[in-house]
């Protein structure tokens, strides 16, 4: 299996910079999500990998080789594409054996190799089925199977789940992993679906602009957003704005606009600076009180909307002049009404302190 | 249920009538005009005697066997470039950004809604200007500058209904362009070509005014033939020449459907 770096990649479309000066490195292994709104470079990054996009400057690189100039089909990269792409005129059998047979490998081990990839996503049975005769699940599987059975050095999955309903996604989510972990192939796929790449991945990417906000494992950008675009777009996140106003022993003393105070680990700030907090909705905790004197890490407001949703309800609450969204397990205390006066209260490290 | 589905109303009746309507007005004729074809009298007199003294007549007149050759062989040729030029066009249209790309697929349209009769007027005249004169030659110029649109339109359609992306795939899979040509793109635009090509040889093989007005004195093609026969009197002649065309066409066309069901995948 392989290793892929991106090393100063450039794409221009006129005066749009679809990739701006990208660096990124895919281990030997590693299942990649890249993440981010439509037009940010993220699905260029991956044509320019599989090689529909020539890059104005910068190298892809495949185990140290660059392959900027080797035309597509000589790659040896495996794909799946949004709506699949299978051949319409072939059977099931055809679809997959075409990557052999056009490598000229022969016909028993054709058939072997076949069966082998058809069985690891499990439709053996569905040999001699036209495309349109599957289900779209189904019609996934086979893409897979495709794009496997030519043993690439790298997987490429473009939107692979964003055609199929939610129940089929979860599975085939499950699904996908499980081969993956099984074939052990980089794979390296774009998605607008933050609940899909937190769970795929074992690293991520997050693109805006045509350029690389934040990579690292799920968790830790999650938990750790550099600013308030990464904290945004993974997840829900409600943003503080305020000033330092002192620094004691590594923490830092923040006023808020909305007012009150926050204390927050400080390392490499400075007082007087402006500061941005942004706090995830399921680290605030909701309380009913008419208690509205400042305290620290506290903000107060009245119940706004309330959403129920089984397990769970989530709160917008307002505070002031803006509705700071709080969401909370429903594990047995008493659903708070709407125009409820509530405090809303947080640690220190409940909270992180982002770039603007 | 099917108290309902048998209850005629008004509707349903209006529905029936104008299916019969149809039916009668299209396919009444051809029956009659081959019913007429087997018919012994000269001057269409009932009652019915079934002879086919005129297809043996039809057999010793060499004037419309000529022409019959003539048309068979230009549409097709006609059908082999028009539908090769037209899906290269096509292609061109559907995949390659380039100068006037817009302006030329606008001016597609218009020959196909110009009447016959003013491009043949405009197609004499030039071609007596250039110096390219008339004859089989000019009418194959003519017929091919005709079903161009045609064919484009044909194939364009099957090309925008599919994507780029099973291309893309065969590439990623290691086809070489060759490849991804002969076995992917070829296969799936198909359908679209044989239409096409259909489309091609019955613009070629229908045309009357064109090959009029490019045909020199003594050289026709089968519709001017008919034409110039029928101003002389009608013959019964007629009849058993036209239902051959009639059979052979249907049978291209049914054996064609049967392959291809247009507009759907194989």
């Amino acid at each position: 299996m392989s290793q892929v770096d991106i090393i100063g990649a450039v794409k221009r479309y006129g005066d749009l910079a679809a990739l701006d000066n990208v660096s990124m490195s895919f281990q030997d292994g590693e299942f990649f999500g890249l993440l981010g709104p439509s037009g940010s470079g993220k699905t260029t990054m991956l044509r320019a990998i599989a090689g529909f996009v020539s890059l104005d400057q910068g190298e892809v690189r495949v185990d140290g080789k660059d392959i900027g100039q080797t035309p597509v089909h000589a790659r040896n990269i495996g794909m799946v594409f949004q709506n699949y792409a299978l051949f319409p005129h072939m059977s099931v059998y055809e679809n997959v054996a075409f990557g052999l047979d056009v490598r000229g490998v022969p016909a028993a081990e054709q058939r072997k190799r076949v069966a082998d990839a058809l069985a690891m996503v499990r439709l053996g049975s569905l040999e001699q089925r036209k495309p349109k005769q599957l289900s779209g699940g189904q019609q996934q599987r086979v893409a897979l199977a495709r794009a496997l059975v030519t043993r690439p050095k790298v997987l490429l999955l473009d939107e692979p789940l964003g055609a199929l309903d939610k129940h089929l996604r979860q599975e085939m989510q499950v699904e996908l992993k499980r081969i993956q972990r099984d074939v052990g192939i980089t794979t390296i796929f774009v998605t607008h679906d933050q609940e899909e790449a937190l769970t795929l991945s074992d690293r991520i990417a997050i693109f805006n602009a045509g350029g690389i906000v934040q990579a690292g494992s799920p968790a830790e950008v999650y938990a750790k957003p550099v600013n308030r675009f990464a904290a945004g777009f993974l997840g829900e996140a409600n943003f503080l704005e305020g000033r330092v106003v002192a620094i004691e022993g590594g923490w830092a003393k923040i006023d808020l606009a909305t007012g009150g105070s926050a204390v927050i680990a400080g390392n490499g700030i400075q007082v007087g600076q402006p500061a941005l907090l942004a706090v995830r909705p399921e680290r605030l905790a909701i309380h009913p009180t008419t208690d509205t004197a400042p305290i620290g890490n506290r903000l107060t407001g009245t119940v706004g909307e309330v959403v129920f949703s089984g397990n769970s309800t989530t709160y917008r609450v307002r505070c002031g002049d803006r509705t700071v969204s709080v969401f909370r397990q429903n594990d047995g205390q008493p659903i708070l009404a709407p125009d409820t006066p509530v405090g809303l209260q947080w640690e220190p490290d409940d909270a992180v302190l982002v770039r603007e | 249920m099917s108290a309902r589905e048998n209850r005629l109303g008004l509707g349903g009746l209006i529905l029936r009538l104008h299916l019969g309507l149809v039916l009668l007005f299209l396919y009444v004729p051809i029956l009659v005009m081959a019913a007429l074809s087997f018919n012994r009298s000269q001057l269409y007199e009932l009652p019915f005697t079934f002879d086919t003294v005129w297809y043996t007549t039809l057999a010793g007149n060499q004037r419309l066997i000529d022409a019959g050759i003539n048309s068979v062989v230009i549409a097709i040729i006609n059908t082999v470039v028009a539908t090769t030029l037209g899906t290269m066009a096509a292609l061109a249209f559907a995949r390659y950004q380039f100068r006037g790309k817009s302006l030329l697929q606008l001016l597609l349209f218009p020959p196909i809604t110009i009447p016959w009769l003013v491009i043949g007027t405009a197609m004499l005249v030039f071609f007596f200007w250039t110096g390219i004169g008339r004859g089989l030659h000019a009418i194959l110029l003519g017929h091919v500058a005709l079903s161009l649109p045609y064919v484009i339109v044909v194939v364009g359609a099957r090309l925008a209904n599919y994507p780029r992306m099973m291309e893309e795939a065969a590439a990623t899979l290691g086809a070489t362009p060759w490849q991804t040509f002969r076995r992917v793109t070829a296969p799936i635009l198909a359908p679209g070509v044989v239409a096409a090509a259909l489309f091609a040889f019955a613009v070629s093989f229908d045309q009357f005014v064109i090959s009029y007005f490019l045909a020199p004195p003594g050289v026709n093609t089968l519709p001017v033939a008919i034409y110039a026969a029928i101003r002389k009197g009608f013959t019964p002649e007629i009849n058993a020449i036209s239902t051959i065309i009639i059979v052979v066409s249907m049978g291209v066309m049914l054996i064609t459907a049967r392959f291809y069901r247009f507009g759907g995948e194989r």
